[in-house]
């Protein structure tokens, strides 16, 4: 059983529900990120979202945004990320993913290579384009303590060998289920995710919203007629009494933008650390 | 040589038709989030049906007459080809269409595609504004709310479109951030499109984006080539030797050469904005791999991307700000990599001279994008033959560019008479 699984069934035992947190990597900087993921174990995190930072984050709204611009200013890569994961394996075993959109792992594992991928023609969609070595990328996140990755910008379709190397190296891929899915696409989805599935609580970008919509809550039910799989519902989610209110349906809450905001107000503070797990007790506690 | 009719219809090309989910070879694709994964199927869908609908293929090519002003001529350009002392050129004339350029092919397509699948909201972004212009205009003809993104950077020096578009009933969003130029707008785009899916279409303007929009954005605008065909075989009874066309996210080149693919003996070349150097940052040439393009996943497609070592997307430079984005359509990076098109790129000098050149010899003042086309059109020509012939894609004109042209030849004159 993957870690993700553990942590889900250990919770369901004990009749509890999943608190997901979301940094930026290297937000405000990498030192901070690694003390960030400790904190955040520390506070009751079931599973802690790792965003790999990206010039173009087009799903996300303006807080997370920002988040990358200012880790991006320090010019760190995925390696150096891995490195952290790696660091804060010394202090806490709690599930980490990465977050990332598809191009910084894509040429992770195209690393030096200028030549173009592939002369052929018909290849089948998704499937490995010759030069990309997707199990640099899946070994060295395995190494480093990784558990899993999410793509926000990858489709099962266009995962196939993506998803394959991930699946031989033990590492969950979470995919994305959103209100417009339909029947079709969920079934397809949750035959293809692991570890755990993530819903999207409605169109729109990442970001703190006032009211959750019922269309969540929909969205749940429509997907666990597709899969046993825990579901973990995030996208606006920013107050402990909403976490509670998903908890109501759902199997876990993530939050993102709320704790990334916190973040930024806090970057010229020496207690971000401290102002974060605090925030973090109060979500997880859904009080 | 050829009997006329053969020379009219194009021999399509089994590869150039991509898969079910819009690759060609290893490019294209969806890298979208899963909430626009439906509506592109349902676009998909939608798309096509229309392309087998007798009435609404009929409607679109009156509008195209009516409305746009097709078919646009193919132009013998006889000082320039004296000029050169070369090769017979062409210019296809798109820069005489309604709104200025070739832009409006594709927003009449899409319009019509938007109110049958009864969307009552259109957004779009826009680079030099020719596409938000274009789609601000169909917006207005069709009776429908439409919202233009736009880098503040483009805005800045594309003003008088700022102006036609708000002229013309749309809202502009001003996108303040990373370069601040088309790609931050298709971001912006993008962001609005997730959260507005239901009601909202989004008229992407270029052969970009996820499956299905560079098949539709193509289809829409192969009208150039078609027309340019079956025109080149009315007065010279021959296929062309050459085409030419400028390409920034590619639709005005891809369209051109589209029809002439099966050819064999037609080449093609699609040029890029070479901008001010070879560094990272300095040009918006993709297929220069030492200047940092390489395959990528950018903006809903996998294609060439100029980008870090890291994969985070650079800055793009160029005078011409349709021609300034960091990623090119899939369909290019296939046909680039099959070695069926060859590109290239000129610099923004060389740009702004034969802007300047195509005024004064043919009284044609080219958009800065055109621009491009023709500045390697006059190297190339000079190296064929006189009974070769080449087709130059003039995609639009360029009044939208005469402050900046004017501010930049200005400073230049300056310079050198300071050198004096």
């Amino acid at each position: 059983m993957s870690r993700i699984a553990e942590a889900f069934t250990n919770l369901k035992r004990a009749g509890r529900k999943g608190f997901i947190p979301f940094i930026t990597a290297g937000d405000p900087d990498l030192r901070t990120t690694k003390e960030l993921i400790v904190e955040l174990a520390r506070a009751g995190a079931t599973v802690i979202e790792l965003g790999i930072p990206f010039s173009d984050p087009m799903a996300d709204g303006p807080v997370i945004q920002r988040a990358s611009e200012r880790a991006l200013r320090h010019g760190f890569g995925i390696a150096d990320v891995l490195e952290i994961v790696s660091e804060a394996r010394g202090e806490t075993d709690v599930p980490v993913i990465l977050f990332s959109y598809f191009n910084p792992l894509l040429q992770f594992c195209v690393e030096g290579r200028t030549s173009p991928p592939s002369k052929q023609i018909g290849l089948e969609a998704g499937l490995v384009r010759p030069g990309v070595d997707f199990e640099k990328l899946a070994s060295e996140a395995k190494r480093a303590g990784v558990d899993g990755v999410l793509v926000t910008d990858l489709v099962p379709e266009e995962a196939i060998e993506f998803a394959s190397v991930l699946k031989a190296t033990d590492l969950d891929l979470i995919f994305l289920v959103a209100p417009t899915s339909t029947d079709e696409r969920l079934k397809m989805i949750a035959e293809r995710t692991s570890g755990f599935i993530y819903a999207v609580s409605r169109a729109g970008v990442t970001g703190a919203r006032e009211e959750m919509n019922v269309e969540a809550e929909k969205l749940v039910n429509r997907v666990r007629r597709f899969s046993p799989l825990p579901v973990a519902v995030g996208f606006g989610i920013s107050k402990p009494e909403q976490v509670r209110d998903v908890w109501r349906y759902a199997d876990g809450a993530v939050v993102g933008s709320a704790i990334v905001q916190l973040v930024e107000k806090s970057v010229n503070s020496a207690d971000v650390v401290i102002k974060v797990g605090e925030f973090a007790r109060h979500l997880a506690a859904g009080s | 040589m050829f009997p006329a009719s053969s020379l009219c219809e194009c021999s399509m090309n089994a590869i150039t038709q991509p898969d079910s989910l819009g690759h060609w070879g290893p490019y294209g694709g969806r890298f979208v989030p899963e909430t626009l994964m439906a509506p592109l199927e349902e676009l998909t869908a939608a798309y096509a049906a229309a392309r087998e609908d007798e009435t609404f293929q009929s409607e679109l090519d009156q509008l195209l007459r009516d409305y746009a002003g097709r078919p646009t001529p193919l132009f013998f350009a006889q000082r320039l080809t004296e000029h050169c002392g070369g090769a017979r050129i062409y210019l296809k004339r798109e820069d005489l269409l309604h709104t200025g350029a070739h832009k409006i092919n594709n927003t009449l397509g899409q319009i019509l595609l938007a109110r049958r699948m009864g969307k009552r909201r259109i957004i779009a972004e826009t680079g030099a504004g020719q596409h938000g212009v274009a789609t601000a205009t169909v917006c207005a003809l069709f009776g429908l709310e439409c919202v233009v993104y736009m880098g503040a950077e483009d805005m800045r020096r594309q003003a008088l479109n700022v102006f036609r578009m708000q002229l013309l009933g749309a809202e502009v969003r001003e996108v303040d951030a990373g370069s601040r130029t088309l790609k931050d707008a298709i971001n912006e785009a993008l962001r609005d499109w997730v959260t507005n899916v239901a009601d909202t279409y989004y008229l992407l303007g270029s052969a970009l984006g996820p499956h299905p929009y560079p098949l539709i954005v193509r289809d829409f605008q192969s009208v150039i080539g078609r027309e340019a065909r079956a025109q080149i075989a009315g007065k010279e009874n021959r296929l062309p030797d050459c085409l030419i066309a400028c390409v920034g996210g590619g639709s005005n080149s891809i369209c051109l050469f589209h029809p002439f693919l099966g050819d064999e003996s037609v080449k093609m070349i699609g040029v890029e904005a070479g901008g001010r150097g070879n560094e990272l940052g300095e040009h918006a040439a993709r297929f220069n791999s030492n200047g940092g393009g390489r395959p990528g996943v950018l903006q809903g497609t996998m294609s060439y991307v100029l980008q870090d070592e890291r994969g985070q997307i650079a800055m793009t430079h160029s005078i011409s700000a349709g021609l300034d984005y960091p990623s090119i359509g899939p369909e290019h990076a296939f046909l680039h990599d099959e070695g069926r098109v060859e590109y290239t790129s000129v610099s923004d000098d060389e740009a702004l001279d034969a802007f300047q050149l195509l005024s004064k010899l043919e009284g044609i003042i080219p958009a800065l994008e055109s621009a491009h086309a023709v500045a390697h059109a006059i190297k190339v020509a000079r190296e064929m033959k006189s009974d070769q012939i080449m087709i130059v894609n003039l995609s639009g004109r360029g009044d939208k560019d005469i402050d900046s042209a004017r501010n930049k030849i200005i400073t230049e004159d300056a310079e050198k008479i300071s050198r004096r």
